[in-house]
Protein backbone atom coordinates (compact mmCIF):
# COMPACT_ATOMS: atom_id res chain seq x y z
CA UNK A 1 0.00 0.00 0.00
CA UNK A 2 1.38 3.33 -0.93
CA UNK A 3 1.54 6.29 1.38
CA UNK A 4 -1.00 8.40 -0.50
CA UNK A 5 -3.68 5.73 -0.17
CA UNK A 6 -2.97 5.29 3.52
CA UNK A 7 -3.10 9.00 4.01
CA UNK A 8 -6.50 9.33 2.39
CA UNK A 9 -7.70 6.34 4.40
CA UNK A 10 -6.63 8.08 7.60
CA UNK A 11 -8.36 11.24 6.43
CA UNK A 12 -11.60 9.35 5.82
CA UNK A 13 -11.32 7.69 9.18
CA UNK A 14 -10.76 11.05 10.82
CA UNK A 15 -13.84 12.51 9.14
CA UNK A 16 -16.04 9.59 10.09
CA UNK A 17 -14.89 9.61 13.67
CA UNK A 18 -15.42 13.35 13.94
CA UNK A 19 -18.87 13.15 12.35
CA UNK A 20 -19.93 10.29 14.62
CA UNK A 21 -18.58 12.17 17.60
CA UNK A 22 -20.60 15.24 16.64
CA UNK A 23 -23.79 13.25 16.22
CA UNK A 24 -23.38 11.47 19.54
CA UNK A 25 -22.49 14.73 21.25
CA UNK A 26 -25.56 16.42 19.80
CA UNK A 27 -27.84 13.55 20.75
CA UNK A 28 -26.57 13.47 24.31
CA UNK A 29 -26.59 17.25 24.33
CA UNK A 30 -30.20 17.25 23.17
CA UNK A 31 -31.24 14.81 25.88
CA UNK A 32 -29.55 16.69 28.65
CA UNK A 33 -30.58 20.11 27.37
CA UNK A 34 -34.18 19.02 27.89
CA UNK A 35 -33.22 17.84 31.36
CA UNK A 36 -31.41 21.07 32.11
CA UNK A 37 -34.33 23.12 30.85
CA UNK A 38 -36.90 21.23 32.88
CA UNK A 39 -34.74 21.32 35.98
CA UNK A 40 -34.07 25.04 35.72
CA UNK A 41 -37.66 25.88 34.77
CA UNK A 42 -38.72 23.96 37.83
CA UNK A 43 -36.40 25.92 40.07
CA UNK A 44 -37.43 29.21 38.47
CA UNK A 45 -41.01 28.31 39.36
CA UNK A 46 -40.18 27.06 42.87
CA UNK A 47 -40.59 23.43 41.86
CA UNK A 48 -38.03 20.62 41.85
CA UNK A 49 -38.27 19.58 38.22
CA UNK A 50 -37.74 15.94 37.28
CA UNK A 51 -36.23 14.08 40.22
CA UNK A 52 -37.75 10.61 40.12
CA UNK A 53 -35.95 8.73 37.34
CA UNK A 54 -32.50 7.94 38.64
CA UNK A 55 -30.42 10.13 40.97
CA UNK A 56 -31.56 13.76 40.66
CA UNK A 57 -33.81 12.62 37.80
CA UNK A 58 -30.75 12.22 35.59
CA UNK A 59 -32.33 9.30 33.74
CA UNK A 60 -35.40 11.34 32.84
CA UNK A 61 -34.29 11.93 29.21
CA UNK A 62 -33.73 8.19 28.82
CA UNK A 63 -37.19 7.49 30.22
CA UNK A 64 -38.73 10.07 27.87
CA UNK A 65 -36.92 8.57 24.91
CA UNK A 66 -38.04 5.05 25.76
CA UNK A 67 -41.60 6.24 26.20
CA UNK A 68 -41.62 7.94 22.81
CA UNK A 69 -40.12 4.91 21.07
CA UNK A 70 -42.94 2.71 22.30
CA UNK A 71 -45.66 5.18 21.35
CA UNK A 72 -47.86 4.46 18.38
CA UNK A 73 -46.89 6.20 15.17
CA UNK A 74 -50.07 7.81 13.97
CA UNK A 75 -50.50 9.15 10.45
CA UNK A 76 -53.79 10.99 9.93
CA UNK A 77 -55.95 9.50 7.19
CA UNK A 78 -56.25 12.76 5.28
CA UNK A 79 -52.59 13.64 5.61
CA UNK A 80 -50.22 13.80 2.68
CA UNK A 81 -48.31 10.72 3.77
CA UNK A 82 -45.02 11.17 1.93
CA UNK A 83 -44.56 14.77 3.01
CA UNK A 84 -45.86 13.98 6.46
CA UNK A 85 -43.09 11.43 6.93
CA UNK A 86 -40.48 13.53 5.18
CA UNK A 87 -41.07 16.75 7.14
CA UNK A 88 -39.40 15.70 10.41
CA UNK A 89 -36.38 14.50 8.46
CA UNK A 90 -36.15 17.78 6.57
CA UNK A 91 -36.18 19.68 9.84
CA UNK A 92 -33.73 17.50 11.69
CA UNK A 93 -30.96 17.14 9.14
CA UNK A 94 -30.06 20.84 8.74
CA UNK A 95 -29.97 21.27 12.50
CA UNK A 96 -27.38 18.51 12.69
CA UNK A 97 -25.12 19.54 9.84
CA UNK A 98 -24.87 23.24 10.71
CA UNK A 99 -22.20 22.61 13.30
CA UNK A 100 -19.91 21.06 10.68
CA UNK A 101 -18.19 24.37 10.02
CA UNK A 102 -17.97 25.58 13.60
CA UNK A 103 -14.46 25.27 15.04
CA UNK A 104 -14.47 23.60 18.45
CA UNK A 105 -10.81 24.34 18.97
CA UNK A 106 -7.59 24.81 17.07
CA UNK A 107 -5.59 21.75 16.03
CA UNK A 108 -4.57 19.08 18.47
CA UNK A 109 -2.21 16.14 18.14
CA UNK A 110 -3.63 12.65 18.42
CA UNK A 111 -1.52 9.61 17.48
CA UNK A 112 0.97 11.83 15.74
CA UNK A 113 -1.61 13.41 13.49
CA UNK A 114 -2.57 17.05 13.41
CA UNK A 115 -6.34 17.06 13.77
CA UNK A 116 -8.29 20.27 13.44
CA UNK A 117 -11.20 20.40 15.84
CA UNK A 118 -13.95 21.12 13.38
CA UNK A 119 -15.83 18.63 11.28
CA UNK A 120 -15.45 20.11 7.83
CA UNK A 121 -12.21 21.92 8.48
CA UNK A 122 -11.77 25.54 7.56
CA UNK A 123 -14.39 26.45 4.94
CA UNK A 124 -13.92 29.96 3.61
CA UNK A 125 -17.69 30.53 3.20
CA UNK A 126 -18.62 29.09 6.58
CA UNK A 127 -21.10 31.83 7.45
CA UNK A 128 -22.87 31.51 4.11
CA UNK A 129 -23.10 27.77 4.65
CA UNK A 130 -24.74 28.31 8.02
CA UNK A 131 -27.33 30.78 6.78
CA UNK A 132 -28.25 28.63 3.80
CA UNK A 133 -28.52 25.40 5.80
CA UNK A 134 -30.57 26.88 8.62
CA UNK A 135 -33.07 28.23 6.08
CA UNK A 136 -33.89 24.69 4.99
CA UNK A 137 -35.42 23.70 8.27
CA UNK A 138 -38.22 26.23 7.72
CA UNK A 139 -39.37 23.99 4.89
CA UNK A 140 -39.68 21.09 7.26
CA UNK A 141 -41.86 23.03 9.64
CA UNK A 142 -44.05 24.57 6.94
CA UNK A 143 -44.46 21.20 5.25
CA UNK A 144 -45.22 19.48 8.53
CA UNK A 145 -47.96 21.96 9.21
CA UNK A 146 -49.39 21.73 5.74
CA UNK A 147 -49.24 17.97 5.27
CA UNK A 148 -51.00 17.28 8.58
CA UNK A 149 -54.25 18.57 7.04
CA UNK A 150 -55.19 20.14 10.34
CA UNK A 151 -56.07 23.78 10.83
CA UNK A 152 -53.99 24.23 13.96
CA UNK A 153 -50.99 22.58 12.36
CA UNK A 154 -51.38 24.66 9.22
CA UNK A 155 -51.68 27.85 11.25
CA UNK A 156 -48.58 26.87 13.17
CA UNK A 157 -46.68 26.12 9.99
CA UNK A 158 -47.70 29.40 8.35
CA UNK A 159 -46.89 31.43 11.44
CA UNK A 160 -43.62 29.66 11.70
CA UNK A 161 -42.52 30.31 8.15
CA UNK A 162 -43.59 33.96 8.31
CA UNK A 163 -41.78 34.46 11.59
CA UNK A 164 -38.64 32.66 10.58
CA UNK A 165 -38.37 34.45 7.26
CA UNK A 166 -38.85 37.83 8.97
CA UNK A 167 -36.28 37.22 11.61
CA UNK A 168 -33.83 35.62 9.26
CA UNK A 169 -33.21 39.05 7.79
CA UNK A 170 -32.11 40.49 11.10
CA UNK A 171 -30.16 37.35 11.83
CA UNK A 172 -28.39 37.56 8.49
CA UNK A 173 -27.51 41.20 9.10
CA UNK A 174 -26.21 40.31 12.55
CA UNK A 175 -23.87 37.83 10.85
CA UNK A 176 -22.36 40.66 8.83
CA UNK A 177 -20.83 42.53 11.77
CA UNK A 178 -18.33 39.80 12.68
CA UNK A 179 -17.66 39.19 9.00
CA UNK A 180 -16.67 42.82 8.47
CA UNK A 181 -14.51 42.91 11.57
CA UNK A 182 -12.75 39.67 10.79
CA UNK A 183 -12.59 40.44 7.08
CA UNK A 184 -13.50 36.83 6.34
CA UNK A 185 -16.45 34.48 6.14
CA UNK A 186 -14.45 31.66 7.61
CA UNK A 187 -15.48 30.90 11.17
CA UNK A 188 -11.91 29.96 12.06
CA UNK A 189 -10.78 33.38 10.95
CA UNK A 190 -13.59 35.03 12.93
CA UNK A 191 -12.60 33.16 16.07
CA UNK A 192 -8.91 33.89 15.57
CA UNK A 193 -9.61 37.60 15.12
CA UNK A 194 -11.53 37.53 18.39
CA UNK A 195 -8.59 35.85 20.02
CA UNK A 196 -6.47 38.81 18.91
CA UNK A 197 -8.90 41.69 19.49
CA UNK A 198 -11.23 40.40 22.19
CA UNK A 199 -14.85 39.35 21.92
CA UNK A 200 -16.92 40.94 19.17
CA UNK A 201 -19.79 41.29 21.64
CA UNK A 202 -17.75 44.04 23.30
CA UNK A 203 -17.20 45.86 20.02
CA UNK A 204 -20.78 45.61 18.82
CA UNK A 205 -23.21 44.97 21.65
CA UNK A 206 -26.15 45.97 19.43
CA UNK A 207 -25.19 43.31 16.95
CA UNK A 208 -24.94 40.71 19.68
CA UNK A 209 -28.32 41.57 21.16
CA UNK A 210 -29.91 41.53 17.71
CA UNK A 211 -28.31 38.20 16.98
CA UNK A 212 -29.53 36.77 20.26
CA UNK A 213 -33.11 38.01 19.82
CA UNK A 214 -33.33 36.98 16.19
CA UNK A 215 -31.85 33.61 17.07
CA UNK A 216 -34.51 33.08 19.72
CA UNK A 217 -37.16 33.78 17.09
CA UNK A 218 -35.37 31.61 14.57
CA UNK A 219 -35.38 28.56 16.81
CA UNK A 220 -38.95 29.23 18.01
CA UNK A 221 -38.02 29.73 21.61
CA UNK A 222 -40.14 31.75 24.02
CA UNK A 223 -40.98 34.62 23.94
CA UNK A 224 -41.13 34.00 20.20
CA UNK A 225 -42.60 30.49 20.28
CA UNK A 226 -45.48 31.58 18.09
CA UNK A 227 -45.47 28.48 15.85
CA UNK A 228 -46.22 26.17 18.73
CA UNK A 229 -48.12 28.48 21.03
CA UNK A 230 -49.48 25.70 23.23
CA UNK A 231 -52.40 27.70 24.53
CA UNK A 232 -53.66 28.88 21.15
CA UNK A 233 -52.58 26.31 18.62
CA UNK A 234 -52.44 23.10 20.65
CA UNK A 235 -48.71 22.70 19.89
CA UNK A 236 -48.85 24.14 16.36
CA UNK A 237 -47.17 22.48 13.44
CA UNK A 238 -46.44 19.16 15.17
CA UNK A 239 -49.91 18.65 16.64
CA UNK A 240 -50.56 15.56 14.51
CA UNK A 241 -47.18 13.98 15.10
CA UNK A 242 -46.63 11.22 17.61
CA UNK A 243 -43.97 8.76 18.63
CA UNK A 244 -40.52 9.07 17.14
CA UNK A 245 -41.62 11.62 14.53
CA UNK A 246 -42.63 13.92 17.34
CA UNK A 247 -39.37 13.11 19.04
CA UNK A 248 -37.55 14.21 15.89
CA UNK A 249 -39.22 17.63 16.06
CA UNK A 250 -38.28 17.95 19.70
CA UNK A 251 -34.79 16.81 18.81
CA UNK A 252 -34.60 19.50 16.14
CA UNK A 253 -35.78 22.15 18.51
CA UNK A 254 -33.22 21.44 21.17
CA UNK A 255 -30.45 20.71 18.70
CA UNK A 256 -31.11 24.11 17.17
CA UNK A 257 -30.92 25.59 20.64
CA UNK A 258 -27.46 24.08 21.07
CA UNK A 259 -26.42 25.00 17.56
CA UNK A 260 -27.51 28.60 17.81
CA UNK A 261 -25.74 28.91 21.15
CA UNK A 262 -22.58 27.53 19.53
CA UNK A 263 -22.93 30.05 16.72
CA UNK A 264 -23.51 32.96 19.09
CA UNK A 265 -20.43 31.97 21.02
CA UNK A 266 -18.38 31.54 17.85
CA UNK A 267 -19.45 34.80 16.26
CA UNK A 268 -19.63 37.11 19.25
CA UNK A 269 -18.25 35.54 22.42
CA UNK A 270 -14.83 34.48 21.25
CA UNK A 271 -15.60 30.92 20.25
CA UNK A 272 -13.13 28.50 21.78
CA UNK A 273 -10.75 31.31 22.72
CA UNK A 274 -9.87 31.75 26.34
CA UNK A 275 -6.86 32.06 28.61
CA UNK A 276 -4.26 29.38 27.96
CA UNK A 277 -5.76 28.03 24.75
CA UNK A 278 -2.57 28.67 22.77
CA UNK A 279 -0.50 26.45 25.05
CA UNK A 280 -3.15 23.79 25.66
CA UNK A 281 -5.35 23.42 22.55
CA UNK A 282 -7.64 20.91 24.26
CA UNK A 283 -8.88 23.72 26.50
CA UNK A 284 -10.68 25.10 23.44
CA UNK A 285 -13.64 22.71 23.41
CA UNK A 286 -13.98 23.10 27.17
CA UNK A 287 -14.21 26.88 26.93
CA UNK A 288 -16.69 26.55 24.09
CA UNK A 289 -18.76 24.09 26.09
CA UNK A 290 -18.84 26.34 29.15
CA UNK A 291 -19.82 29.38 27.12
CA UNK A 292 -22.56 27.41 25.38
CA UNK A 293 -23.91 26.17 28.72
CA UNK A 294 -24.06 29.73 30.02
CA UNK A 295 -25.88 30.86 26.90
CA UNK A 296 -28.37 27.99 27.07
CA UNK A 297 -28.99 28.90 30.68
CA UNK A 298 -29.69 32.44 29.52
CA UNK A 299 -32.19 31.20 26.95
CA UNK A 300 -33.95 29.07 29.57
CA UNK A 301 -33.97 32.05 31.89
CA UNK A 302 -35.63 34.15 29.19
CA UNK A 303 -38.21 31.43 28.71
CA UNK A 304 -38.97 31.34 32.40
CA UNK A 305 -39.46 35.09 32.50
CA UNK A 306 -41.02 36.55 29.39
CA UNK A 307 -44.56 35.87 28.17
CA UNK A 308 -45.21 35.19 24.50
CA UNK A 309 -45.71 38.38 22.53
CA UNK A 310 -48.70 38.89 20.29
CA UNK A 311 -48.29 37.85 16.68
CA UNK A 312 -48.71 41.26 15.04
CA UNK A 313 -46.31 42.75 17.57
CA UNK A 314 -43.84 40.00 16.78
CA UNK A 315 -43.96 40.97 13.12
CA UNK A 316 -43.84 44.69 13.90
CA UNK A 317 -40.88 44.14 16.19
CA UNK A 318 -39.06 42.11 13.60
CA UNK A 319 -39.57 44.48 10.71
CA UNK A 320 -39.76 47.90 12.37
CA UNK A 321 -37.29 47.57 15.22
CA UNK A 322 -34.90 44.70 14.71
CA UNK A 323 -34.25 45.14 11.00
CA UNK A 324 -33.47 48.92 11.11
CA UNK A 325 -31.33 48.38 14.19
CA UNK A 326 -29.45 45.59 12.45
CA UNK A 327 -28.89 47.81 9.42
CA UNK A 328 -27.64 50.57 11.69
CA UNK A 329 -25.32 48.15 13.40
CA UNK A 330 -23.90 46.96 10.09
CA UNK A 331 -23.46 50.56 8.94
CA UNK A 332 -21.70 51.60 12.14
CA UNK A 333 -19.47 48.54 12.06
CA UNK A 334 -18.48 49.23 8.48
CA UNK A 335 -17.74 52.91 9.11
CA UNK A 336 -15.77 52.27 12.28
CA UNK A 337 -13.81 49.45 10.72
CA UNK A 338 -12.77 51.72 7.87
CA UNK A 339 -11.98 54.68 10.12
CA UNK A 340 -9.81 52.62 12.45
CA UNK A 341 -8.58 50.19 9.83
CA UNK A 342 -5.12 50.17 11.37
CA UNK A 343 -6.45 48.76 14.63
CA UNK A 344 -8.69 46.04 13.28
CA UNK A 345 -6.56 44.48 10.58
CA UNK B 1 -38.44 52.06 29.68
CA UNK B 2 -38.95 48.53 28.55
CA UNK B 3 -35.35 47.46 28.99
CA UNK B 4 -35.61 48.28 32.68
CA UNK B 5 -38.87 46.35 32.89
CA UNK B 6 -37.23 43.40 31.17
CA UNK B 7 -34.33 43.52 33.59
CA UNK B 8 -36.71 43.67 36.55
CA UNK B 9 -38.61 40.66 35.26
CA UNK B 10 -35.42 38.73 34.69
CA UNK B 11 -34.19 39.63 38.16
CA UNK B 12 -37.45 38.45 39.71
CA UNK B 13 -37.21 35.00 38.16
CA UNK B 14 -33.51 34.79 38.96
CA UNK B 15 -34.22 35.49 42.62
CA UNK B 16 -36.76 32.67 42.68
CA UNK B 17 -34.04 30.31 41.50
CA UNK B 18 -32.51 30.35 44.97
CA UNK B 19 -35.72 29.86 46.91
CA UNK B 20 -36.60 26.50 48.32
CA UNK B 21 -39.13 24.67 46.12
CA UNK B 22 -42.59 24.61 47.64
CA UNK B 23 -43.31 21.12 46.35
CA UNK B 24 -44.11 18.48 48.95
CA UNK B 25 -42.36 15.29 47.82
CA UNK B 26 -45.45 13.22 48.45
CA UNK B 27 -44.61 9.60 49.11
CA UNK B 28 -41.58 10.48 51.22
CA UNK B 29 -42.94 13.65 52.73
CA UNK B 30 -46.55 13.95 53.86
CA UNK B 31 -48.43 16.99 54.92
CA UNK B 32 -50.49 16.43 58.11
CA UNK B 33 -54.22 16.54 57.49
CA UNK B 34 -56.57 19.04 59.10
CA UNK B 35 -58.07 18.32 62.49
CA UNK B 36 -61.54 17.61 61.10
CA UNK B 37 -60.30 15.82 57.98
CA UNK B 38 -62.62 13.02 56.93
CA UNK B 39 -60.58 10.08 55.70
CA UNK B 40 -61.08 6.36 55.94
CA UNK B 41 -63.30 5.15 58.79
CA UNK B 42 -62.08 3.34 61.86
CA UNK B 43 -64.00 1.36 64.44
CA UNK B 44 -62.98 2.40 67.94
CA UNK B 45 -62.53 0.40 71.13
CA UNK B 46 -62.88 1.21 74.82
CA UNK B 47 -59.78 1.28 76.97
CA UNK B 48 -60.42 -2.25 78.17
CA UNK B 49 -60.44 -3.52 74.60
CA UNK B 50 -64.19 -3.92 74.13
CA UNK B 51 -65.54 -2.66 70.82
CA UNK B 52 -67.59 0.48 70.89
CA UNK B 53 -69.82 -0.68 68.05
CA UNK B 54 -73.06 -2.24 69.25
CA UNK B 55 -74.35 -3.26 65.83
CA UNK B 56 -77.35 -0.89 65.86
CA UNK B 57 -77.12 -0.14 62.11
CA UNK B 58 -77.83 3.56 62.61
CA UNK B 59 -74.77 4.38 60.52
CA UNK B 60 -76.09 2.18 57.78
CA UNK B 61 -79.43 3.96 57.94
CA UNK B 62 -77.79 7.38 57.90
CA UNK B 63 -75.50 6.57 55.00
CA UNK B 64 -76.69 8.52 51.93
CA UNK B 65 -74.85 6.28 49.50
CA UNK B 66 -75.75 3.00 51.18
CA UNK B 67 -72.13 2.06 51.63
CA UNK B 68 -72.36 0.43 55.08
CA UNK B 69 -73.61 -3.04 55.85
CA UNK B 70 -74.01 -4.15 59.47
CA UNK B 71 -75.17 -7.48 60.80
CA UNK B 72 -75.59 -7.70 64.56
CA UNK B 73 -74.80 -10.69 66.75
CA UNK B 74 -75.74 -11.38 70.38
CA UNK B 75 -73.27 -10.76 73.20
CA UNK B 76 -73.06 -12.90 76.29
CA UNK B 77 -70.75 -12.64 79.29
CA UNK B 78 -68.68 -15.66 78.20
CA UNK B 79 -68.01 -14.13 74.78
CA UNK B 80 -68.33 -10.38 75.06
CA UNK B 81 -67.38 -8.15 72.12
CA UNK B 82 -69.05 -4.93 73.20
CA UNK B 83 -71.10 -3.63 76.12
CA UNK B 84 -74.81 -4.33 75.98
CA UNK B 85 -76.82 -6.96 74.22
CA UNK B 86 -75.45 -6.93 70.73
CA UNK B 87 -72.30 -6.37 68.75
CA UNK B 88 -71.46 -6.02 65.06
CA UNK B 89 -70.82 -9.52 63.79
CA UNK B 90 -70.34 -8.25 60.26
CA UNK B 91 -69.36 -4.68 59.54
CA UNK B 92 -68.49 -3.73 55.96
CA UNK B 93 -67.95 -0.39 54.28
CA UNK B 94 -67.74 -0.20 50.52
CA UNK B 95 -65.14 2.52 50.14
CA UNK B 96 -65.99 2.97 46.48
CA UNK B 97 -69.51 4.02 47.40
CA UNK B 98 -68.57 6.10 50.40
CA UNK B 99 -68.67 9.85 49.84
CA UNK B 100 -66.91 10.67 53.14
CA UNK B 101 -69.78 12.84 54.36
CA UNK B 102 -69.37 11.73 57.94
CA UNK B 103 -73.06 11.14 58.55
CA UNK B 104 -72.27 7.70 59.96
CA UNK B 105 -70.02 9.35 62.51
CA UNK B 106 -72.84 11.73 63.47
CA UNK B 107 -75.41 8.98 63.67
CA UNK B 108 -73.36 6.64 65.84
CA UNK B 109 -74.73 6.55 69.42
CA UNK B 110 -71.49 5.19 70.88
CA UNK B 111 -68.87 7.14 68.85
CA UNK B 112 -67.72 3.81 67.51
CA UNK B 113 -67.20 4.82 63.91
CA UNK B 114 -64.89 7.76 63.29
CA UNK B 115 -63.58 9.10 60.02
CA UNK B 116 -59.82 9.06 60.39
CA UNK B 117 -56.81 10.61 58.70
CA UNK B 118 -56.03 7.94 56.14
CA UNK B 119 -56.57 9.15 52.60
CA UNK B 120 -54.32 6.62 50.82
CA UNK B 121 -57.10 4.34 49.71
CA UNK B 122 -55.82 2.95 46.43
CA UNK B 123 -56.34 -0.69 45.60
CA UNK B 124 -55.98 -2.76 42.48
CA UNK B 125 -59.09 -4.91 42.55
CA UNK B 126 -62.70 -4.11 43.30
CA UNK B 127 -62.98 -6.69 46.05
CA UNK B 128 -60.44 -4.76 48.12
CA UNK B 129 -62.77 -1.78 48.08
CA UNK B 130 -64.92 -3.49 50.70
CA UNK B 131 -63.37 -2.86 54.08
CA UNK B 132 -64.54 -5.50 56.50
CA UNK B 133 -64.46 -5.33 60.26
CA UNK B 134 -60.98 -6.76 60.54
CA UNK B 135 -59.56 -3.93 58.44
CA UNK B 136 -61.64 -1.20 60.02
CA UNK B 137 -61.24 -1.91 63.70
CA UNK B 138 -58.41 -0.26 65.56
CA UNK B 139 -55.88 -2.36 67.43
CA UNK B 140 -56.47 -3.27 71.08
CA UNK B 141 -55.20 -0.41 73.28
CA UNK B 142 -52.48 -1.03 75.82
CA UNK B 143 -53.85 -2.64 78.94
CA UNK B 144 -56.93 -3.96 77.16
CA UNK B 145 -57.76 -7.47 76.09
CA UNK B 146 -58.73 -8.63 72.62
CA UNK B 147 -62.37 -9.49 71.94
CA UNK B 148 -64.21 -11.75 72.63
CA UNK B 149 -63.61 -11.34 76.35
CA UNK B 150 -64.88 -13.46 79.23
CA UNK B 151 -66.24 -10.98 81.77
CA UNK B 152 -67.99 -10.92 85.12
CA UNK B 153 -71.74 -10.92 84.61
CA UNK B 154 -73.78 -7.80 85.26
CA UNK B 155 -71.08 -5.17 84.52
CA UNK B 156 -71.50 -4.37 80.82
CA UNK B 157 -75.24 -4.09 80.65
CA UNK B 158 -75.46 -0.58 79.31
CA UNK B 159 -74.76 -0.45 75.56
CA UNK B 160 -74.60 3.34 75.16
CA UNK B 161 -71.97 5.00 77.37
CA UNK B 162 -72.13 8.33 79.12
CA UNK B 163 -71.41 10.86 76.35
CA UNK B 164 -69.43 14.06 76.38
CA UNK B 165 -69.90 16.94 74.02
CA UNK B 166 -67.60 16.71 71.02
CA UNK B 167 -64.41 18.70 71.47
CA UNK B 168 -63.13 19.26 67.96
Amino acid sequence: MDAAFLNSLYLWLEWIVKALFLIVALLVGFAYTTYMERKFLGRFQNRYGPNRAGPFGLLQPVADGLKLIFKEELIPAQADKLIFVLAPIITVVPAWIVLAVVPFGSTIQILGRQISLSIAGDINVGVLYITSVTSISIYGIALAGWSSNNKYATMGGIRSSAQMISYELALGLAFIGPIIMAGSMSLNEIVNTQGRLGWFAIYQPIGFVIFFVAALAEINRPPFDMPEAEQELAAGYHVEYSGMKFALFMLTEYTKLIVISCLSVTLYLGGYQGPGVDQFPWLGPIYLFLKVIVLIFGIIWVRATLPRIRYDRLMAFGWKVLLPLALLSVFLTAVITILFSGYFS
Amino acid sequence: MFVVELARGMFTTFRELFNRPVTIQYPEEKRPVRQRFKGRHGLKRYDNGLEKCIGCSLCSAACPSDAIFVEAGDNCDEERYSPGERYARVYEINILRCIFCGFCEDACPTEAIVLGDNYELSFTDRRSSIYDKARLIEPVPEGGNPTPQKVEPGIFTRSVPEMRNPED
